[in-house]
């Protein structure tokens, strides 16, 4: 009855390409943001947004990332946690280099850093694909952590092997180290997350993205029909390494605050966020964020369940938590092996016939 | 079913809705994951002997405590997740038993005024309390460890150990990676050969490093090892039948469970201690009396009398001492992370007050000032009998060479205060 394009008219062609053309989606949308920057920055604590809306925001921009890659342009890659790495170390390198400049521009220069990095991982798609791609990315990972590991100079010789986060601001206002304001650490990441999503969905929906999908359903296809190969695979590597890398660095500098390579950027972490899309659902923003939103939101869910509302030991509820999250996975898989996003996907058209199915 | 889950709902919330009045000991323990092996004996020491304090005193001071559980798996986002959600119940100090969450946690806990009292792991140079005012490494650091073991291993040669080779095996993290610099050092002073190797985490493949050791053929072997990565090593240690006398671990591989998987091989692994040994002490009899019997022991209540569980206690009880000192100091029984600060800062530890809890001679006798937060840094050295299934002292707590280790303190301390400008502790 609400959900559907009549009575909505479009004057100019920009208003008929625009991402969410029905009028209900479009309010919900801008509710959603309305929400999201406006209200929740008055009311967060340092619970809220350290244990839920950073870690949500930060996977969200590694998922979107890694989405680009395997949703859109179909190359598997499993060296997301060792990109990321990149853009923490290169936030690190760049933050102790040069302290006066604002943390917004070490992010973005984290992510340029680790697009050129993919770029380079990137380079041996163009004659493997599959299976042996995914092993190739797997190379890049454990590389890449070993090499944070052994040379010294991307720690800055600290004994322990640890970076840490010395406080930086934006504009005044502290955005690392521990004396951030809940909000401020809140409104950074989330600036970076909607900018990522606006800039991913308009790249996905552009000339760019059309060559991505055109090498991700047949290549040989796209190749004929003058689809450069070299251009596509790599922009794409670059895309998705830019974005990988601005959560990497989110996450060490604004979210965790001290970082060790192996245990924060181990395999474990490229295998999340490949759990994340898959689940979210291939080739989808939006299931960029449902994924994230499942994976992250979920444990912490069950943990307040378990421990805090029922009184049960931790380490019960902590491996009930692998038991139900493992299970809902593959219930998930096997009632729709498209993600959330086909959930919502089919929700929208159900809604579309709402009230009169027939 | 819905009345069901309704009442368990309600009878959860009234469970864990708060008590007022009390001192809380947030537990960030691990009881799952590949570190649960010694995670889960320290939490129930941990926790047991806060249990034995209420149940036997009615709390510290009159005022009850209580310990909340939060379990991290050894993960540090889920360690940050606990940190900020047990926070607001009014923690009183934190004791992570991770190194990577410790690290983590340092800026986070003294921007809360909430000390951290990291025993034996964390950051070794926070034992500079001028810098590092609200974290307690207390009683031995991990330099501390370094250095008693290559003592020891002087004592047995004799003092002279030139020439030799020592090779370090590692846990490649900032934990394991702590000692190597006055390992250097000591290579130096002593003119030993030192030979580094790293074991990734988990460390349940260490083939290759085990070959390495055949190739080399150090004379001694250090460790610094946690979780299932000690079990595997002293596995391989006995498969290339490496003498298991010139093999030393720190004070986090020295268990029990760590070497009664290679059985009798193990016989005669040395381990470094900084918590004594055993259960034949009175506090024992307690807690079987008010705790294990009364079936208020804190998981299976099965790892009485074990290493960790030795050292949960003791953390425990180092923690309701700097209690006491607080409530003295400050004039109040309920106290606030503040005052526990202030309590850790002037704690002095005796065998006196260890006799009193009924631990004598339980570690080693320190004092804490503003400016040294590490305690005096006295080490002891146990070793594995198999035939009696437990570890023996065989050296009683002696101090370690802090002409090496207090510049390298100094050094590293400095450093981190010059990188996030910090104001000095102590005037």
């Amino acid at each position: 009855m609400f959900y559907r394009e009549a009575g909505d008219f479009s004057t100019t062609y920009p208003q008929d390409s625009q991402t969410f053309p029905i009028k209900f989606d479009r309010w919900r949308y801008y509710a959603v943001l309305f929400v999201a920057v406006v209200i929740i920055p008055f009311v967060i604590n340092d619970y809220w947004v350290n244990s839920i809306f950073m870690p949500f925001l930060i996977y969200a921009i590694a998922a979107i990332g890694l989405n680009i890659l395997v949703g859109y342009c179909g190359q598997v890659s499993l060296g997301t946690g060792g990109f990321m790495a990149v853009g923490a170390y290169a936030c690190y390198k760049l933050m102790t280099g040069f302290p006066e400049v604002s943390m917004f521009i070490h992010v973005l220069l984290a992510g340029g850093i680790t697009a050129m990095v993919g770029v380079l991982f990137g380079l041996p798609s163009l004659r493997i694909k599959g299976f042996y791609l995914a092993v190739a990315t797997l190379a890049a990972q454990f590389f890449l952590v070993w090499l944070f590991n052994k040379v010294s100079w991307f720690y800055n010789y600290s004994a322990s092997g640890q970076i840490n986060a010395p406080e930086r601001d934006v504009f005044g206002i502290l955005i690392t180290g521990p004396n951030t304001e809940a909000w401020a650490t809140y409104m950074f990441c989330l600036i970076f997350t909607i900018f990522s999503a606006v800039v991913a969905r308009n790249l996905t929906r552009g000339a760019v993205g059309r060559q991505w999908m055109a090498i991700r359903d047949m290549d040989i296809a796209a190749e004929i029909i003058g689809v450069n190969p070299l251009r596509a695979k790599l922009t794409a590597f670059a895309v998705s390494s830019f974005f990988v890398g601005i959560s990497g660095a989110l996450f060490f500098a604004v979210y965790l605050g001290a970082v060790e390579v192996g245990e924060a950027f181990g395999i474990t972490k490229s295998f999340l966020v490949l759990f994340m899309i898959i689940i979210g659902g291939l080739g989808s923003i939006f299931g960029s964020f449902a994924g994230a939103a499942f994976l992250v939101l979920l444990p912490v869910l069950l943990k307040i369940i378990g421990v805090d509302w029922l009184g049960w030991p931790t380490d019960i509820v902590a491996h009930l938590n692998l038991v139900i999250v493992g299970g809902l996975i593959v219930v998930f898989l096997i009632a729709e092996p498209h993600g959330l996003a086909q959930l919502w996907r089919v929700a929208k058209e159900k809604l579309r016939l709402w009230p009169f199915p027939h | 079913m819905n009345y069901k889950l309704g009442t368990w709902a309600v009878a959860g919330l009234m469970a864990a809705s708060p008590v007022m009045a009390d001192l809380v000991f947030p537990s960030l323990s691990y009881r799952t994951g590949p570190y649960a092996a010694g995670g889960i004996p320290f939490a129930d020491g941990y926790a047991d002997y806060f249990t034995l304090l209420n149940e036997r005193d009615g709390g510290i001071g009159g005022v009850m405590t209580r310990v909340v559980e939060c379990e991290t798996g050894y993960n540090t986002e889920k360690g940050v997740e606990c940190y900020e959600s047990t926070k607001g119940e009014g923690a009183l100090v934190y004791q992570p038993l991770s190194t990577g969450i410790t690290y983590q946690l340092i800026p986070k806990a003294t921007a809360d005024d909430i000390p951290i009292h990291s025993m034996g792991y964390g950051r070794t140079s926070a034992a500079n309390g001028d810098v590092f005012s609200h974290v307690f490494n207390y009683p031995a650091n991990y330099w501390n460890g370094a250095s008693a073991a290559v003592n020891h291993i002087l004592d047995v040669n004799g003092g002279d150990i030139s020439g030799k080779k020592i090779a370090l095996v590692y846990h490649n993290s900032a934990y394991g990676k702590e000692p190597i610099r006055t390992l250097e050092k000591l290579s130096e002073k002593h003119g030993f050969e030192l030979v580094l190797l790293a074991v990734d985490h988990p460390g349940q493949e260490q083939k290759s490093q085990w070959l390495q050791i055949r190739r080399e053929r150090p004379d001694n072997v250090i460790m610094y090892g946690w979780g299932v990565m000690n079990q595997v090593a002293i596995q391989e240690a006995a498969n290339i039948r490496f003498p298991m006398e010139n093999f030393i671990g720190i004070w986090w591989s020295g268990a029990e469970i760590d070497v009664k998987p290679a059985g009798d091989k193990a016989n005669g692994y040395k381990a470094l201690s900084m918590s004594a040994v055993g259960d034949d002490f009175p506090l024992y009899d307690d807690l079987k009396q008010y705790v294990v019997d009364a079936g208020k022991a804190a998981g299976a209540g099965d790892q009485l009398g074990t290493v960790p569980y030795n050292r949960g206690l003791y953390a425990a009880m180092l923690a309701a001492e700097a209690v006491k000192v607080a409530q003295e100091m400050h004039g109040e029984a309920d106290i606030t992370s503040g005052m526990m600060r202030d309590g850790m800062e002037n704690l002095v530890i005796t065998e006196g007050i260890m006799a009193a809890n009924g631990v004598p001679g339980f570690g080693p006798e320190f004092s804490v000032s503003c400016q040294n937060h590490g305690g005096d840094g006295l080490v002891a050295v146990t070793q594995w009998d198999a035939a009696a299934g437990e570890f023996v002292q065989i050296a009683d707590f002696a101090p370690t060479d802090m002409e090496i280790i207090q510049p390298l303190i100094d050094e590293d301390s400095a450093a981190y205060k010059a990188e996030n400008n910090i104001a000095s502790n102590c005037n």
